[in-house]
């Protein structure tokens, strides 16, 4: 997995609550039994009209939001269907954190494997940072937990483990292994009923 | 120390790490369908691993299947997802239940049914309504693709411990109410994100009686109040529905005996409690975009407070102060993983008995499994179906989530047994309103909603 440490980047505001994954991404893609290539079908019904041009009005269509590297959102973001292949739209597209008011549990784990940062901040915080216009940046600063736009900075929390899993960008299964002894224990001593 | 049901299986599972961090725990059962394994089986292949446990590993078709000619998948996109699947389980040697076979169905209605559902197993699945199995008193939740991987190979996942929260559901249950509006009612109270951080215990004299499909249903849509996993405590209904089925310990005795440690000493353990009392409970019905915008089936549709409303009711095409029984309805759906087991279609078969559906309705009644299906041609119900018009499908997820060819055309209103009545969910431009298979079963009947609770039903 990509390491995040730190990002400075321009940001998207999509404000709304409950954006589900059927909204990231609709389940026509999920068919697709690679991980590459979902960010052209990011936020699709929300992105492109029935015959497939561009709304024009959306934010992430807007030509100075193209390089935008940090989405800023409403409450209970990624909620629904546990489709990872709503992260893998999110990062294909260039996105590398998420802030918003909370994460559905399953979203929030599937964004952990994949270096993409969702930060829970309050909505005193984000009503500041939806005041970005399209060409200032946030920095973000993962080893000191905070978000930095203009002269305001705000902290946010993150349970050790996952943050040192984005920092040094490491394979979960090659990190589980080396507990395999203690797996092999584990089994030998489970309950078998038959 | 008092704890609970929760904490109890939790704790049998830790092999390494500490309360409050990330703890690695072991996984008893990870089922496996088409859509969410392609990608964790190829990148097994590019590191050279094995799958530790096929064994403890089960897989099954359902998202992608043709309910109409299941052996005919038109897309090939579905087609190349099914056959990995077929290739992946052969190259891994995992067990699959393939199309046309007699154990498959939704994966979710499948694990029960195999007796592979279990009190005091950890179970994870490629998808979020695996809260389902939480109904035998099990950890029961949906994981991401990389922790599929990470299953395959390992066999256990990193979690950090959730909270706990008990939701108490007291009262007798209404003639024909049913377990899905308790959930629904829940849902539409506390809202759509409560339960986040949370594993829910329902819990109460209500719970108790319910049969093991009702608290199925219950589980199945914890995932729709922010949970990633809802629980029962095991008791003697439990083991019942365990009994004699084909992969149920061979040691039944022992096994029960076992069990039976699993509940939890006090509802002072519980991190938050809730209760919910359903004396006057009405059937729900949804009006908007989210499971929590549900209303009684007798009350009028609420006022516009919030954007989030403004945006549903504009996608929906109603307006506040219309009642459900105003919605005019284009079909009826009776499957998905909520709602299609054999009791289900039971419930709705009596509604339908020796009746015709409404002229404007065409309704899919698709059952979870290929034994519910042949158990429902046995026992008449399938042709109480067929002789009220309805069509009779092969089993699989159908119009729950129209990965298929069977989606709700756009503009169109459908009464849905299923889960989400997310914009789109159930075709481009769909219009879901959920509710339970006696209120779909009833509305497919009289062409709009009608209240199952009023005196011409008793």
């Amino acid at each position: 997995m990509e390491a995040f440490v730190r990002e400075i980047g321009t940001a998207v505001v999509i404000p709304n609550d409950n954006i589900n994954t059927d909204i990231i991404l609709p389940k026509q893609f999920l068919k697709n039994i690679l991980k590459t290539g979902f960010g052209k079908d990011l936020f699709y019904d929300w992105r492109y009209n029935a015959d497939g041009s561009l709304i024009e009005t959306f934010e992430l269509n807007k030509p100075e939001h193209k390089n935008a590297s940090i989405l800023i959102t409403g409450d209970d973001f990624g909620s629904g269907s546990s489709r990872e292949h709503a992260v893998w739209a999110l990062t294909d597209y260039g996105f590398r954190a998420v802030i918003g008011g909370g994460f559905s549990d399953i979203f929030y784990m599937n964004a952990t494997k994949n270096g993409l940062l969702p930060i829970v901040l309050p909505e005193r915080n984000r009503k500041i940072l939806r005041n970005i216009q399209a060409d200032e940046k946030i920095r973000i600063d993962l080893p000191k937990q905070t978000v930095t736009y203009k002269n305001d900075t705000f902290h946010f929390d993150i349970n050790s483990q996952w943050k040192e899993k984005f920092i040094n960008g490491e394979d979960d299964i090659d990190n589980t292994m080396k507990y395999e002894k203690l797996i092999t224990v584990f089994e030998r001593q489970r309950p078998n009923f038959g | 120390m008092s704890k609970t049901l929760f904490d109890k299986i939790w704790e049998k599972h830790v092999i390494t790490g500490e309360i409050g961090e990330a703890q690695l725990i072991y996984v008893d059962l990870h089922l496996v369908h088409e859509v969410t394994s392609p990608q964790p089986f190829d990148g097994l292949r590019n590191t050279n691993r094995r799958v530790r446990r096929p064994d403890l590993t089960f897989a099954t078709m359902d998202h992608n299947v043709p309910t109409k000619d299941i052996f005919n998948v038109q897309d090939q996109m579905s087609r190349l997802q099914m056959d990995t699947l077929v290739k992946n389980t052969k190259e891994f040697d995992i067990p699959l239940a393939s199309i046309g076979d007699d154990k498959q169905g939704i994966v979710h209605v499948v694990g029960p049914e195999r007796g592979l559902t279990q009190p005091a197993k950890v179970i994870v699945c490629g998808d979020s309504h695996t809260a389902t199995h939480g109904a035998f008193g099990a950890i029961a939740f949906g994981i991401g693709t990389s922790e599929v991987e990470h299953v395959l190979a390992t066999q256990t996942i990193w979690q950090v411990k959730p909270k706990t929260m008990g939701i108490k559901v007291t009262g007798k249950l209404p003639k024909n109410t049913y377990a899905k509006d308790i959930i629904m009612g829940i849902i539409a109270q506390y809202g759509v994100s409560f339960g986040v951080g949370y594993a829910i215990e329902f819990y109460g004299e209500t719970i108790a009686k319910l049969s093991m499909e009702a608290r199925m249903t219950m589980c199945n849509m914890s995932i729709e109040a922010g949970s990633k996993t809802g629980m029962v405590q095991p008791d003697q209904t439990t083991f019942d529905y365990i009994e004699g089925r084909e992969q149920a310990p061979n040691d039944f005795e022992s096994a029960k005996n076992y069990w039976s440690q699993f509940y939890t000493d006090d509802e002072s353990d519980f991190d938050e409690t809730l209760t919910f009392d359903v004396s006057n409970l009405k059937p729900m019905v949804t009006w908007g975009t989210n499971p929590g915008m549900a209303t009684p089936v007798d009350q009028n549709l609420p006022e516009i407070k919030n954007d989030n409303d403004a945006n549903a009711y504009d996608y929906i095409g109603l307006h506040p102060h219309m009642k459900p029984v105003d919605i005019k309805l284009d079909y009826i759906f009776i499957g998905s993983c909520t709602n299609s087991r054999y009791e289900d279609l039971e419930i709705a078969a009596n509604m339908m008995k020796g009746r015709h559906l409404a002229p404007n309705i065409i309704a899919w009644i698709v059952p979870g499994s290929r034994a519910i299906r042949n158990r429902a041609i046995k026992s008449g119900i399938a042709k109480i179906f067929e002789d009220a018009g309805c069509e009779w499908r092969e089993p699989g997820c159908s119009a729950c989530l129209a990965m298929n060819p069977d989606k709700i055309p756009a503009g169109k209103h459908v009464a849905s047994t299923s889960n989400r009545n997310f914009i789109g969910r159930q075709g481009a431009g769909s219009r879901t309103h959920l509710a339970s298979p006696a209120m779909v079963a009833a509305a497919g009947i009289a062409g709009h909603f009608v209240d199952i609770t009023a005196d011409e039903f008793k």
